[in-house]
């Protein structure tokens, strides 16, 4: 007699498609899935905690390593929520600078996701011509602020540095040069039949599910749901600027499926050049850091901000009770909702295809576990 | 030629002269393998290199050219790691069926009319046989690591390769069909020098077979679109994930080997290996008794170089298929047109039994009318991203 039994595989928390340290608990007959758990925790610093610990200014640098792929929102959220709680309002041209930084963050962001995700079907070519663009946003990042990675850019009240004098023509120098480039990305890979194949009709999350689950940003846009904090509870200057917002409409299979969640972050470049651009265009001349008080010291209230950042609806939640540190700050992020779905949509998809689910949900490890 | 050898030597018996003679072609062969193998590595990382717009091993040697020593020399004085739960023997054992079964395959390959290790009439048979090796190892190396996803990348590999040999041996009948012959270079002699004188434009039905030969021949190497059994980003490194060192490199030697084959193949049984035009034959001949020799061999190799080349392009501009998809390609739409082509070369055979050269010129035009949008796709890719290339934002 033969006998037969699943096989319980660990994958993770060292796995090349886990993207950092995910670790997911497989149970497989042959390819295809049973179960799969996903395990999170290898990445928690206690961000909350810490918070509680060094005050509100203090903590503006630890926002960076929230999710270090976008950090420009995570600073912006934080920022925001405490000049909520604090009431303070920054100026009108650092308005303009957080959301320059933010939409550039935003394309940086994606490209990593659609290299990655071209990596993990794959095709190694699409990864490295991704992280090639990501270079010149790195450098306007440098420009900026003088960071590549953990920017520490939104300060409380403002930003830390006003632009350079040539910011806006090398930053209109990229844009030109980048917009084709998507096209060329399409063509390498977006258009490509393989890769088509692989991620059409794979992952589906319907559209109750995604809310269910409390999907946010591209993902549940990916799924039909035209949400958008920047849209629908808008923010800094996000309403005096024109934009789309793209949504899932399984252009080549379902709708929710892996590649309309691919196919979003590639229409959102598009749209985050178009609102770089308005923003260069309107950004006005004056301050950049508004009047704070060496130590912030809110009136005893509870906040919650709102920040679309590039996996979702970032929010924070921040208690005061008078003091110069947060009582209490909870940090809402996207990854880690997006986490849980796995363990819905997964079983019958094949270990292939759960690679393919993992990276189309974009998630980040810090992010998800702070 | 063992003949002529042991009338040389008549004091030696037979048995040694043929003992020794093989020994020789045998050093020759793997020499050749290995100074095939590695310099390929080097190239096919320059050329994913260039291709993922970033420059590529260029430190060791002129242009890194002997990167593949270094890396070779590394490989050897690594530790030889076995992993404790290992079934050692056949942890120890794996590599050798792999790196033998694309070794093998060499006899038989005609360089030119005389360069051949052995003119089998059998040649045909004794490739897929030998190429058959490979999986052993491969599902040997999966099982013997204890590693579960080792295990899965043997289990992809043998599905994969036993369903790629299908349609591969298929499309290889059609060959034997027009040339009536298992011999390599009975094959190639029954072919021209001419383009309409090969076999992939003798008929449509040969066509789609040389189509399935390709396609059926880069799934045997285990190589983009269907390196399923090695796919880095699900299985880790798939069935060589345990492996370290010396062994490891077994592997990919066999991996860059096979390209070879695979080009070398396709360049004697569908693209008339190394005959050259009479012309050329004459003026070679009237230089001396090597010089036509060394024009097939050329010849030979400019065709084998052709897919080789391909072969990588295609790995690094290609994303992976998935299993059920590899299963789909093979048996849904190779195996069913594979037959097709049999029985249609057959046919055709039977009603043009001199060829139809109209329909000869008609493949060869309409061939060159591919690779021609393929030349000017490329050029206008180049020129847009030469337009690109000069961009730094110097900040």
């Amino acid at each position: 007699m033969i006998r037969t039994e699943e096989m319980t595989i660990s994958m993770g928390p060292q796995h090349p498609a886990t993207h950092g340290v995910l670790r997911f608990i497989v149970k497989t007959d042959g390819e295809v899935l049973h179960e799969v758990k996903p395990d999170v925790g290898y990445l928690h610093r206690s961000m909350e905690k810490i918070a509680e610990k060094v005050g509100y200014i203090s903590f503006q640098p630890y926002t960076d390593r929230i999710d270090y792929v976008c950090a420009m929102t995570c600073n912006h959220a934080y920022a925001m929520a405490v000049e909520k709680a604090a009431g303070i309002s920054a100026p009108e041209r650092a308005e303009y600078l957080r959301v320059i930084a933010s939409e550039l963050n935003r394309i940086s962001s994606h490209l990593i996701m659609a290299g990655v995700m071209a990596m993990d079907i794959g095709a190694f070519t699409p990864f490295i011509h991704a992280i090639r663009e990501r270079e010149t946003v790195n450098d306007l990042f440098e420009m900026l602020c003088g960071a590549r990675l953990t920017y520490n850019y939104v300060r409380i009240g403002g930003v830390s540095f006003d632009a350079p004098a040539n910011f806006k023509e090398k930053c209109v120098e990229f844009l030109n040069h980048f917009e084709p480039i998507i096209d060329e990305f399409n063509r390498l890979i977006s258009f490509n039949k393989i890769y088509v194949e692989r991620l059409a009709n794979v992952g589906v999350v319907s559209r109750e599910d995604a809310i269910a689950y409390n999907l946010v940003g591209p993902n549940l846009r990916g799924s039909g749901v035209r949400f958008d904090v920047r849209k629908d509870i808008p923010y800094s200057i996000y309403p005096k600027i024109d934009f789309n917002v793209p949504v899932g409409i399984g252009e080549a299979g379902k709708v929710g499926d892996c590649y309309d969640r691919y196919m979003i972050r590639i229409r959102e470049m598009k749209e985050s050049c178009k609102i770089v651009r308005q923003a260069l265009e309107q950004m006005p001349e004056g301050e950049i850091m508004a009047k704070v008080p060496r130590k912030i010291k809110p009136p005893v209230t509870e906040v919650y901000s709102r920040c679309e950042s590039a996996r979702g609806d970032m929010g924070f939640y921040l208690v005061s009770d008078g003091t110069d540190k947060p009582y209490r700050l909870k940090i809402r992020t996207g990854s880690f909702s997006a986490m849980s779905i796995v363990e819905k949509i997964a079983p019958g998809l094949m270990i292939a295809d759960l690679v393919a689910f993992i990276s189309s949900l974009d998630v980040v490890a810090p992010e998800v576990d702070r | 030629m063992i003949q002529q050898l042991s009338l040389l030597f008549p004091m030696l018996p037979m048995w040694l002269v043929q003992a020794i003679w093989c020994g020789v072609v045998a050093v020759l062969l793997l020499t050749f393998f290995s100074l095939f193998a590695g310099p390929v590595s080097w190239l096919e990382r320059r050329i994913a290199g260039r291709i993922m717009s970033r420059i590529g091993p260029n430190r060791v040697g002129p242009q890194g050219i002997i990167q593949w020593l270094a890396d070779g020399v590394k490989n050897f004085l690594k530790e030889d790691l076995i992993p404790r739960d290992a079934d050692k023997i056949l942890f120890r054992f794996a590599p050798y069926p792999v790196f033998l079964g694309v070794t093998l395959t060499l006899v038989t390959l005609p360089f030119s009319s005389l360069l051949i290790g052995a003119d089998l009439n059998v040649g045909l048979l004794y490739i897929v046989g030998a190429w058959g090796l490979v999986v052993i190892g491969l599902i040997a190396a999966g099982w013997s690591s204890n590693n579960k996803w080792t295990l899965l990348g043997g289990m992809r590999s043998a599905a994969q390769m036993i369903s790629y040999e299908i349609p591969l041996v298929l499309s290889l009948l059609v060959v034997v069909l027009m040339s009536g012959s298992l011999s390599l270079q009975t094959i190639i002699s029954s072919q021209g020098a001419s383009p309409v004188e090969w076999f992939i434009f003798s008929n449509p039905f040969a066509f789609i077979a040389f189509v399935i030969f390709m396609i059926s021949a880069v799934a045997e190497g285990n190589r983009t679109p269907f390196d399923l059994p090695e796919a880095e980003s699900e299985l880790v490194a798939g069935y060589n994930t345990e492996y370290s060192g010396m062994r490891f490199l077994f592997f990919f030697f066999a991996e860059w080997g096979n390209l070879y084959v695979i080009g070398a193949l396709a360049a004697s049984l569908f693209l008339g290996g190394w005959q050259i035009p009479a012309g050329w034959r004459n003026f070679a001949s009237a230089q001396g008794p090597i010089l036509p020799h060394v024009f097939e061999v050329l010849m030979f190799q400019l065709k084998t170089w052709i897919w080789v080349l391909l072969i990588i392009q295609l790995r690094w501009t290609l994303p992976r298929l998935r299993v059920d998809q590899l299963m789909k390609v093979s048996w849904k739409y190779l195996t069913p047109f594979a037959f097709v082509s049999i029985v249609g070369t057959g046919l055709w055979m039977v009603v043009f039994p001199e060829g139809w050269l109209f329909m000869k010129y008609l493949l060869l035009f309409s061939m060159l009318a591919v690779i021609g949008y393929f030349v000017w796709r490329a050029i206008w890719q180049l020129r847009f991203t030469k337009s690109k290339a000069d961009f730094k934002l110097i900040v």
